[in-house]
């Protein structure tokens, strides 16, 4: 089969992958979070700043999913 | 018994068959022509939506066990059990990009397993049997663990016997040879509504009873202050940082090589579904997060494990703190979320499992024309003598043994890492140099493995992850995670012994995909089976 299709090449390729680094590697860094002080309702820091990495890793693959997505015209039923 | 186990046993009673009614009647539930097919009875069609997979996706990763095992890590040694949390944040972000390439390529050429999928890169069927093998052998004590989870609640309730646990996996059984995926996928909705109700009602209630979150962190740091052990507390130490870290990310690149992720993963209907998973996945994370905290409260609240033939029992805390902080009725649908949590999983285990032998080792090795219907057929038939054989390591060998089992499961698939995971990015690696790494990377982490005692446990060998660096002669008391240092073994051997067979022009396979194949969607043309590989060899 001939290489004849039209389709244009397509690819996952974008700047904005790169953002998906920050939630990988910030909560590998243990010497950031591995304190007491300060505490947040009664939590030590290492606790709610683990909880803190949750929302920073949701933020990351959203604001790629959103500016990576193809046909966002079309809606998913 | 008491009155009190009485209304627990009757309200888990009720919600375990309501849940296993609901597994017999998914069959009809988005109906297909036939279920005569590995794509409709171990795939659901490859069909599903944003939702359905977040819920099956979510049920698929956070287990019973994990429910159970993870407070009973963080009540023993604390902070070091919180890896949870940082496993779960990186697995999402690290895994976006490399699961549309693999949902991609299996869309196009209808792969059901991650060895299908390898057979076709490398043109290699030795290597996807390795592959195949490895998944199912990590993935039977996994299926064993949700039986833990199960009988962690029955011992609190005070159901003894071993008869409570074959009627559950009888039925589960039998609702996946009926229903196959789509039984798992309607009844994780039921798991995750019951699972969100009683941790956040749990982690609102506990801790106001116990006098505040600030008291239960006081009261797990007096507890690990008082042990001799100098590895627990509230906080890491600077010996099991380190392990902490590479343990959270070992466990991370080893979560979607566990084959029922990847079943989760393909039965998504486009890639669109896969990456908003991606980004909501974590609110589960969230959910683990909470549970793990369960530990501590356990020690403030004064739990002691049920201990029996003198060890205690470290999974049993959690039901027990349940039954010592709520009303027994909503003990009861707190015990039913743990134990319908163990049959979500259970039942994509088994399917994963049984779809890895149907595709990669009877129809390569057997029947090598076996059709759509025969492939489902024996997939149904082996579902159900993998949960024979789950029950069976369960009821005849020490529990025990499938828990080392399980991690030496997370030490060994991560050994699958450079054909699944790197395959799907780059095709340099040589099928041999793979094989070699594989089998290099395997010999290291099982010799690590067997060389960690431990001291609480009193046992020589497979005492946990955690590898000592001294054990090679280095002068710390650093310890790393296995299945990295595994890892690392495998890669290097994978890359000397590419670079040596490339030398010597060994023949390599012939990779039956091509790169615009990565980036399929929904609605792009799919190839019949068979056709790339002729297309291959008359090129």
């Amino acid at each position: 089969m001939a290489e004849t299709n039209t389709r244009p090449r397509r690819g996952d390729r974008s700047p904005w992958n790169w953002l998906l680094v920050l939630p990988v590697v910030v909560p590998l860094l243990t010497f950031l979070f591995n304190k007491d002080k300060p505490r947040l309702a009664g939590f030590p820091f290492f606790y709610w700043a683990q909880f803190a990495f949750i929302i920073l890793g949701v933020s990351c693959t959203t604001v790629v999913y959103l500016m990576t997505r193809r046909g966002s015209g079309k809606k998913e039923g | 018994m008491t009155g009190r186990h009485l209304t627990e046993i009757i309200v888990f009673g009720v919600l375990f068959v309501l849940v296993s009614a609901l597994g017999f009647v998914a069959a009809r539930w988005r109906r297909p022509d036939t279920m005569h097919s590995l794509d409709e009875w171990g795939l659901g069609g490859r069909s599903f939506g944003s939702w359905i997979t977040w819920f099956l996706i979510g049920g698929d990763l956070y287990t019973a066990y994990t429910f159970v095992a993870v407070p009973a890590l963080v009540f023993g040694a604390g902070a070091a059990g919180f890896y949870a949390v940082p496993y779960t944040v990186v697995v999402y972000p690290l895994v976006f990009l490399v699961l549309i390439r693999l949902w991609s390529v299996s869309h196009v050429h209808g792969f059901v397993t991650p060895a299908d999928f390898v057979r076709a890169r490398f043109g290699s069927p030795l290597l996807a049997l390795l592959i195949a093998i490895t998944g199912i052998v990590a993935t039977m004590p996994y299926i064993a663990l949700q039986l833990v989870g199960i009988e962690a609640t029955l011992k609190a309730m005070g159901v003894t016997g071993h008869l409570p646990i074959i009627i559950a996996f009888a039925i589960l059984a039998a609702y996946t040879y009926q229903s196959g995926l789509r039984a798992p996928a309607l009844i994780a909705f039921i798991k995750d509504a019951l699972i969100y109700l009683v941790i956040i009602v749990a982690v609102l209630y506990i801790p106001h009873k116990l006098g505040g979150w600030g008291h239960v962190f006081g009261a797990a740091q007096a507890k690990f202050d008082k042990t001799p052990a100098p590895a627990d507390g509230t906080l890491l130490n600077a010996n099991n940082q380190l392990n902490y870290a590479m343990l959270a990310l070992g466990s991370a690149l080893a979560l979607f090589l566990y084959p029922h992720s990847v079943t989760g993963v393909l039965a998504s209907k486009n890639r669109n579904v896969i990456k908003r998973n991606m980004a909501a996945l974590p609110a589960y994370s969230f959910v683990l997060g909470l549970i793990a905290l369960l530990g501590f409260m356990a020690i403030a609240a004064g739990i002691k494990p049920i201990t029996a033939k003198g060890k205690a029992d470290g999974n049993t805390i959690v039901p027990l703190l349940f039954d010592h902080m709520f009303p027994s009725w909503f003990t009861g649908v707190a015990y039913a979320a743990i134990g319908i949590g163990a049959l979500v999983p259970a039942a994509i285990m088994s399917i994963a499992a049984a779809n890895l032998f149907t595709r990669n080792i009877y129809r390569e090795y057997f029947r090598r024309d076996a059709s759509e219907a025969e492939e489902a057929k024996v997939s149904k038939l082996v579902s159900l003598v993998v949960k024979v054989g789950a029950v069976a390591c369960i009821l005849l060998l020490d529990p025990q043994f499938s828990i080392d089992l399980q991690l030496i499961g997370g030490v060994i698939i991560l050994q699958t890492l450079p054909s699944v995971g790197l395959g799907l990015v780059t095709r340099w690696f040589h099928r041999g140099g793979l094989m070699a790494g594989w089998a290099a990377g395997l010999a290291a982490g099982l010799w690590m493995l067997y060389r960690i005692p431990n001291p609480t446990t009193h046992k020589a060998h497979f005492g946990g992850s955690a590898y000592p660096l001294s054990d090679l002669g280095f002068d710390t008391k650093v310890t790393v995670y296995t299945g990295i240092l595994a890892l690392l073994v495998n890669l290097v051997v994978g890359v000397i012994a590419t670079l040596v067979l490339k030398a010597v022009k060994a023949a390599d396979g012939v990779d039956a995909t091509r790169p615009d194949d990565y980036y399929a969607d929904e609605g792009d043309p799919k190839v019949t089976t068979g056709t790339r590989e002729i297309e291959a060899e008359l090129a």
